[in-house]
């Protein structure tokens, strides 16, 4: 009988998919294309925002988006309706993507000559945080009627997003959304995170947020 | 499932560990998980049956999980207490400036092969 052997690995789960991610992000660097994670529950409006944020800016930047899904393709077809390249990714039952997946994802998108490519994660606030994509930058969207408390519920989500969109504020009026405590709630998480407040559907501060990633995108190719 | 991503995860650096070593069975997997990392033991290790039996490398392998405790400290009075008794808040002075030392972690201990 062969001998067992006993091997010390001492490393983390996440060490290869870090590694995977960091030389990702590098490549796309060199290529000059902004990766945008986009996270969020299901419900807050993502792809609406997306629509919206598209809409602003598709005749200045060159614009490709990966949706993540479980299972249909309902979102890739609402933002292809925009002009935008536009694929779906099936996670095949995995709740979150990872940056071998959006490695293959940004493959099947052959992004060439695109400036910016967002992706729409999973719609779920736990696994997709743990995970490093390869990203430029995460991001995600917070909705009025999830409430403010969400950033202590979900810590690392807000510790690992750089920016938080804050949608569907035109509903204010009929929640207890105090925003003030939301962003209090934010920078307790991660004191440099932006705080974009918007409302998809009406078009409210969609242009700032829209500048503020137009001037990232910018210094991204810019910093080649 | 989260569980069922991670075991991909960890199944994958040990393809490389047992291509490394010229492992051809893993017998026993030991995992490091923080009480406060997010990752449930006994839904990892459901996912590792079911997993194990699509890869050779893992057949009848088994996967054993260590908790590992967690402690916050507080920047308030300089004491450190435990986070899963007492949370965000020191238990000792009331403040919320704390922070985890430990107990996030998820790690590849060791493993057992031939």
């Amino acid at each position: 009988m062969e001998k067992v052997k006993i091997l010390e690995i001492k490393q983390s789960v996440f060490a290869n998919n870090d590694a995977q991610a960091a030389a990702l992000r590098e490549e796309l660097k060199s290529k000059g294309i902004y990766l945008l994670n986009l996270m969020s529950s299901p419900g807050s409006g993502k792809t609406t925002t997306l629509t919206q944020l598209i809409g602003t800016l598709k005749d200045e930047l060159q614009i490709g988006v990966m949706e993540a899904d479980i299972d249909s393709d309902v979102d890739a077809k609402t933002i292809a309706a925009t002009g935008v390249k536009a694929i779906q990714l099936h996670t095949g039952g995995m709740c979150h993507l990872d940056a071998a997946m959006t490695r293959q994802g940004l493959e099947g998108l052959d992004p060439g000559e695109l400036d910016l490519v967002i992706l729409e994660n999973v719609g779920n606030l736990v696994c997709p945080a743990e995970f490093d994509t390869g990203a430029s930058s995460n991001c995600m969207i917070l909705s009025v009627p999830e409430g403010h408390d969400k950033p202590l519920k979900y810590p690392l989500m807000f510790q690992v997003c750089d920016t938080v969109i804050i949608n569907k504020m035109d509903v204010q009026p009929y929640f207890d959304f105090d925003l003030d405590k939301c962003t209090e709630y934010i920078h307790m998480r991660n004191p440099k995170a932006r705080i974009f407040p918007i409302s998809a559907k009406t078009g409210e501060g969609v242009d700032a947020l829209a500048a503020w990633l137009k001037a990232e995108v910018i210094t991204w190719k810019g910093e080649n | 499932m989260h569980e069922l991503g991670i075991v991909f995860h960890v199944m994958d650096t040990l393809d490389d560990v047992a291509k490394d070593n010229g492992l051809t069975q893993i017998q026993s997997v030991t995992l490091e998980i923080g009480e406060v990392s997010t990752v449930v033991g006994d839904y990892l290790i459901d996912c590792w049956q079911w997993a194990a039996k699509k890869r050779p490398l893992f057949e009848n392998s088994k996967l054993l999980v260590q908790t590992l405790e967690a402690v916050t400290h507080c920047d308030g009075c300089g004491k450190d207490y435990g986070t899963v008794a007492h949370g965000r808040i020191c238990p000792y002075c009331g403040s919320e400036k704390t922070w985890l030392i430990k107990g996030n972690e998820l790690n590849i201990k060791e493993i057992s092969a031939i």
